[in-house]
């Protein structure tokens, strides 16, 4: 005969077992295991709903640049990731308000300009800048239409430990790549959806049952200068 | 004339035996044991962590062992926080001595991750 603290406790166990292998398998499923490099499998990328986004939110950008340990500075030599942009059609006064950086194209024009190979675009899809090679010549900056890359004028001290930056190279949004490989979403759609406007999905494009994947599936979106054909990974939703 | 001779080397022995107090003094930090034996880290660590940046940056392979990221992670003083700062912070002192210039720090951090950021998910 079992009391009832004895099925209590039982169930309590069943649950936590449960729960641990669930917890387990999101990790693995998300992180990429020690020693892995970055599968050409996936394609990481966005779909950005202007809808949900407002004008005067900018969250995002301040995310951005404590994760990343940037200024925030306004001035034309600070460095800028990403930033929020407002359109108006001025025939019908429609405003759209959205977050514009790096679109990390599959076709990226700062990696075919680069003349030290310092500016690349790693297997899963993420252009990054390899700032051990970059020279600082600035052509990347000039070669992309989204304006999305930074030079870094003056020293830098108290970088952050994961995100390494430095003066003399060029720098741009890194799809907060040291926070993807640990199996964890950019901090700009974290923060994003923490102030409850989930305006922006981040996920893997070629995986078909990712919810980005069905979701660009089923709604209209666009990339920014599609005529361009670079074929960015950022995608918007109401443009 | 041998006897001056003489006299000069058992005053000069024990300036060269312990390196004429020339050499670094370092401090370790947390110290502990290394990735590496000291011979190998001593002669090769620019490799290594030359070797696995590029293997993380441009393939994206994490969780190596020769990172630069964990060198600072045991070995920044605990006096002020960093590899840095003075000839006995572990970097600073022996890349003195030695009059090599380390340019990994105009970019990567000198101090160990904070606390809280510092565990893993």
């Amino acid at each position: 005969m079992t009391t009832r603290r004895q099925f209590l406790n039982q169930t309590a166990a069943l649950a936590g077992i449960a729960l641990a292998p669930g917890v387990m398998l999101y990790d693995l499923a998300h992180a990429r295991p020690t020693g892995e490099s970055a599968s050409g499998k996936v394609r990481w990328g966005m779909l950005i709903d202007t809808n949900q986004c407002s004008a005067d939110c900018d969250d995002c950008v301040t995310a951005c640049n404590t994760e990343n340990g940037l200024s925030g500075g306004k001035k034309s030599t600070d460095s800028q990731w990403i930033r929020k942009i407002e359109l108006k059609d001025l025939r019908t006064g429609r405003q759209t308000a959205l977050p514009m950086m790096c679109q990390h194209c599959a076709e990226p024009p700062c990696v075919d300009v680069c003349p030290t190979q310092a500016s690349f675009k790693r297997a899963d899809g993420i252009v990054l800048v390899d700032k051990h090679r970059c020279i600082g010549c600035r052509y990347c900056m000039m070669a992309c239409p989204y304006k999305a890359r930074s030079f870094v004028h003056e020293p830098l001290h108290d970088q952050k430990t994961d995100v390494p930056r430095g003066q003399g190279t060029v720098e741009a949004c890194t799809l907060c790549v040291h926070r993807v490989d640990r199996g964890l979403q950019p901090a700009c759609v974290e923060a994003c959806t923490k102030a409850g406007h989930q305006a922006i999905l981040f996920g893997d494009l070629n995986d078909p049952q990712s919810e980005i994947a069905q979701k660009v599936r089923s709604v209209a979106s666009v990339q920014v200068r599609a005529d361009l054909r670079l074929d960015p990974g950022i995608r918007y939703q109401g443009l | 004339m041998k006897a001056l001779l003489l006299t000069l080397l058992l005053f000069a022995t024990p300036v060269w035996a312990d390196g004429g107090g020339l050499s670094p003094k370092l401090d370790i930090g947390r110290g502990g044991k290394c990735v590496e034996d000291e011979a190998t880290m001593r002669r090769l660590h620019p490799e290594l962590i030359r070797h696995q940046r590029d293997e993380t940056l441009r393939l994206g392979i994490r969780g190596g062992k020769h990172s630069l990221a964990e060198c600072v992670e045991c070995h920044a003083s605990k006096k002020n926080g960093s590899v840095l700062g003075s000839r006995e912070n572990f970097c600073q002192g022996c890349h003195e001595y030695a009059a090599v210039k380390p340019d990994c720090f105009e970019c990567h951090s000198s101090k160990p991750r904070p606390a809280v950021t510092g565990a893993a998910k």
